[in-house]
């Protein structure tokens, strides 16, 4: 399909579209990102550090809370990716389903896994600083409540689409399950401003002033754009994978095994 | 776009709008029994009968806490400004636990309109700052940030 519009198009693309193109061809994706993983990982090792090095030791203690309050450069970006990774995946679900992108299927299915897996690191350091903090570790507020359906929404969506053998089928079953599953997004988000929840509201906002000291803001800033790395270092490695099982007995894998083993 | 896709395109967005507003309209009428906690003002705008339980919440009002003399009874007044109830707990307040702190109390009323506490959580407001930043709004006469969160 992508050397259709290729061909349609006239031939001189702008370079992003032909780029967008091109990352739908299998063995140019493959190849592209085999090289592209080992920086992703290396920004997402050094942006880490720094953040949790800077939160860990350098920031100070909570006037109210001391150091407890540490977990949040944990808690927030995962917090944070859980919705993002899940709005990631509705939209590439939504274009897996209209244009039929086999590229967009794997890559909104291997976004599950990952976003599970923040939810639930949200909603247990979430738990572990509501201890000391509030007095408990878990209760049916609005904002709890919505993140853990967040997490079984990841694992509907994963279990469907592992529960249908032919893949192309499964992943669109499971994309359109995503991306109903949106709806739960503005409920998290919101969920804090509509309902009275024991959850405090957000510490920063985009369009008004953050109630975080500077001091305290940095480290999580940037713990926050570090987790990003992380997600696209996953997620690609985890679409390579998918994709050479699809196409185990395409010849592009054949080839690639073929000088691999030379 | 071919026809197909625009076809698919239509299809999906009509989904889309049909979940949004079912789920608009469940939200809407399940908005009484969303809400996690109660604020004195809204208990005197709507009663809830004494021996039924329900959450409480609002700032323990400065000045009102008062501990027993032997064993952990602790009796002290939730406010949210222009309504308050008096609140008994016995047991071990967490740690965030002070005057001017946002309380989560669950209990039920007793007759004479006193609310006994069979547990209390403390709400964190959104506000982060070393011990120093809270020193110098206090003492440039700002409210303590603890009371004006919520």
């Amino acid at each position: 399909m992508n050397t259709n519009i290729a061909v349609k198009d006239k031939p001189r693309k702008n370079a992003l579209v032909m780029f967008i193109h091109k990352m739908g061809s299998p063995p140019w994706f493959y190849d592209f990102t085999g090289k592209l993983i080992p920086w992703i990982w290396l920004i997402f090792g050094v942006l880490t550090s720094w953040g949790l090095y800077l939160g860990l030791v350098k920031a100070p203690a909570d006037y109210l809370q001391g150091e407890s309050f540490r977990i949040m450069y944990i808690h927030v970006p995962s917090a944070w990716m859980s919705m993002l990774i899940y709005t990631s995946m509705a939209v590439m679900g939504f274009i897996a389903l209209v244009w039929r992108v086999r590229m967009m299927e794997i890559l909104a299915m291997s976004s599950a896994p990952v976003g599970a897996a923040f939810t639930l690191v949200a909603l247990v350091t979430g738990s572990l600083w509501g201890r000391p903090t509030w007095g408990t570790y878990w209760v049916w507020d609005a904002r709890l409540t919505s993140e853990l359906v967040l997490l079984f929404l990841y694992l509907g969506v994963m279990g469907l689409y592992s529960a249908i053998d032919e893949p192309r089928k499964a992943a669109r079953a499971a994309c359109l399950l995503a991306l109903v599953g949106a709806v739960n997004l503005p409920i998290i988000h919101y969920s804090v401003k509509w309902w009275n929840t024991l959850h405090q509201g957000s510490s920063i906002s985009l369009t008004g002033g953050s109630n975080i000291d500077p001091s305290m803001l940095w480290p999580l800033l940037i713990m926050a754009i570090a987790v990003k790395f992380y997600y696209a270092a996953n997620l690609l490695t985890r679409a390579r994978v998918r994709l050479l099982e699809q196409d185990l007995r395409k010849g592009w894998v054949q080839n690639l095994v073929r000088e691999r083993s030379k | 776009m071919t026809p197909t896709r625009k076809r698919r395109l239509i299809a999906l967005l009509l989904i889309l709008a049909g979940v949004g507003v079912a789920s608009t309209v469940a939200f809407y009428s399940l908005q009484e029994n969303m809400l996690y906690f109660q604020s004195p003002s809204d208990l005197s705008m709507q009663p809830i009968p004494p021996g039924r339980q329900f959450r409480l919440g609002g700032l323990v009002k400065p000045g009102t806490v008062t501990r027993a003399q032997d064993g952990l009874a602790t009796r002290f007044v939730v406010t949210d400004g222009p309504k308050d109830v008096t609140v008994e707990y016995v047991g071990i307040l967490p740690d965030l636990f002070r005057e001017g702190q946002g309380v989560i109390a669950r209990g039920a009323l007793d007759g004479s309109g006193l609310f006994a506490a069979s547990e209390v959580l403390a709400k964190h407001d959104e506000n982060y700052m070393p011990p120093e930043v809270a020193d110098a709004l206090e003492k440039s006469g700002h409210v303590s940030p603890t009371a004006d969160g919520g």
